[in-house]
């Protein structure tokens, strides 16, 4: 019996009397590393976060973070933490964001336990959440055989079939963590694989996994529970049945970005466009992390998003920003 | 003796607890025949009340108990309810056993029940002040869930809130007649009065909604 202690929660007791210079949302790898950088540069910063670690919580086993030779994603997000606090870091964790809007200058966050926030400049790290595949079925089945999050419900599927669609890391990942389960996997994939080659050579272990590579699902069956998958064969534009128990959907995130739609350019995936200094389209706001338009989702580079953001945040608080005289 | 919560982790639980104002109780039924979970229950909650002095652990068995049980509606092994300083049932139930990322859960809920009530805004408080008619919450939860705990939260929350509400959390792999009775193939799933459905750690206006919608 193991517990998974999150050592962060601190709903109440974030000064909203004062001044912030920073205010960083989001407490994934691009937050803590920002709240980081930032509190070392002396700022007066704050992290106000749901959760810690984001979608590190997601993934059991990384392997590609420099300095790490494998460890789960929960520890690596613990070790973050123990680094950010380390630094006493003021944090406000657990709870939800209700609004970001200019005022004046500055910026107010409000926030769902009744705060509101004044700050110069802000850090949006909200990271991204499961992309849906968008199929019949999807929505209505959604916890009755489908499924986003392979670590929480892969338990439900012992001694059964179970999909995985996708073709990245997260896809490859959720088979090799399913194949303790299930009894039988099968990947549908649309196009061909870009999960790493290290993850694809495990798979040789795995006994009854049966993989469609340029097949697109087009329906998810079943009633009260998924029974099976409709599945379009891409080269022979031929459509087939799969009886299957599950599917884990996997097919990369989309970004977290609903609640600053209409206050900074987004581009059509509703990813906050930055510049190379992770400045968005209003001064003093900056983006960093999976919510962007970053085109490499991996924790590595978000984590370095992170510190550069909150480098040019400290730069533009030294040198741009000025105190308006009322 | 083993134990379930090693030094580092007994030190942090300690930290956290330290905010906790008045007394509280744990009431925890197992019982005799074969309980998966009930022993390992059992040692987190004295463990976890050994790290504060303002909380009891009170141990009820099912059957020799059964008044006791019924006043907690508790039907499965093992269960525990939270009592506030006053020895009150404020409707905070949990079955089977709150390791794995659940510990934060059951953390948070000790806290609170000790008077560190978290804030809400006025417009929540006031929606929660007019429900009306009986509110039961279930959420179904497995121990590897990294988004269970906070579906967990809202439900204990809402019911310290509410005199007519109480939430539980069940862990669905230790009780999987009742995964199977409520479909439960995904988690967190989040039932209320048996007949309304949830999916995912929704906010809590999505919950009110729901229960306004009885």
């Amino acid at each position: 019996m193991d517990v998974h202690f999150d050592k962060a929660v601190k709903r109440n007791g974030l000064d909203d009397t004062v001044l912030w210079d920073l205010l960083v949302i989001g407490g994934g790898p691009a937050g803590l590393n920002g709240a980081l950088y930032a509190y070392r540069k002396g700022l007066k910063v704050a992290l106000i976060s749901q959760d810690i670690g984001g979608q590190l919580h997601n993934t059991t086993e990384v392997d590609n973070y420099l300095g790490f030779q494998m460890i789960q994603g929960p520890a690596l997000s613990d070790q973050f933490l123990a680094h950010v606090q380390s630094f006493d870091v003021p944090s406000l964790v657990g709870v939800t964001l209700k609004g970001i809007e200019r005022h004046g200058q500055h910026y107010r966050i409000v926030v769902d336990n009744g705060q509101v926030f004044e700050t110069k400049t802000v850090l949006l790290t909200m990271g991204g959440s499961s992309r849906k595949l968008g199929v019949e079925g999807e929505e209505a089945l959604a916890n009755r055989g489908v499924s986003y999050c392979t670590t929480c419900d892969a338990p439900f599927f012992r001694n059964r079939h179970v999909v995985v669609a996708g073709g990245g890391n997260s896809a490859a990942e959720a088979v090799l963590d399913l194949a303790s389960w299930a009894d039988k996997i099968t990947v549908v994939h649309r196009s061909q694989w870009r999960a790493d080659s290290v993850l694809l050579d495990k798979f040789k272990d795995i006994p009854n996994l049966t993989i469609h590579l340029e097949s697109q699902i087009l329906k998810v069956e079943g009633d009260t529970k998924m029974t099976g998958l409709t599945i379009l064969d891409k080269a022979t534009q031929n459509t087939w049945t799969l009886d299957a128990d599950g599917l884990f959907i996997e097919i990369g995130t989309v970004p977290n970005s609903a609640l600053v739609q209409d206050l900074v350019d987004c581009n059509e995936q509703g990813e906050i466009v930055v510049d190379g200094h992770h400045r968005t389209s209003l001064p003093g706001l900056y983006a960093a992390g999976d919510v962007t338009d970053n085109p490499f989702k991996q924790i590595i580079i978000a984590t370095a998003e992170g510190a550069k953001a909150a480098l040019a945040i400290n730069h533009y608080l030294t040198h741009e920003y000025k105190e308006e005289t009322l | 003796m083993s134990t379930l919560l090693n030094e580092e982790v007994s030190q942090q639980i300690k930290q956290v607890l330290e905010i906790m104002e008045n007394p509280i109780t744990l009431v925890l039924f197992t019982q005799k025949d074969p309980c998966e979970t009930c022993t390992e229950t059992r040692s987190l909650l004295h463990e976890v009340a050994a790290l504060n002095d303002k909380m009891t652990v009170v141990e009820k068995d099912l059957h020799n108990d059964a008044q006791d049980a019924q006043a907690y509606g508790i039907t499965l092994t093992p269960s525990f309810v939270i009592l506030d300083a006053q020895n009150v049932y404020q409707g905070v139930k949990f079955n089977g056993i709150p390791a794995g990322h659940e510990i934060n859960s059951f953390l948070s809920a000790l806290v609170e029940m000790s008077g560190k009530k978290p804030g809400f805004s006025d417009d929540v408080l006031q929606r929660i002040q007019a429900i009306q008619g009986d509110v039961n919450i279930k959420v179904f939860v497995t121990l590897q869930c990294p988004h269970c705990p906070g579906a967990v939260q809202t439900a204990h929350r809402l019911a310290m809130h509410h005199e007519s509400i109480n939430a539980e959390m069940i862990e669905a792999q230790t009780f999987p007649e009742l995964s199977q009775k409520f479909n439960v193939s995904g988690v967190p799933k989040i039932i209320i009065n048996d007949r309304l459905e949830l999916v995912g750690n929704q906010p809590i206006e999505a919950f009110l909604e729901q229960i306004e919608s009885l």
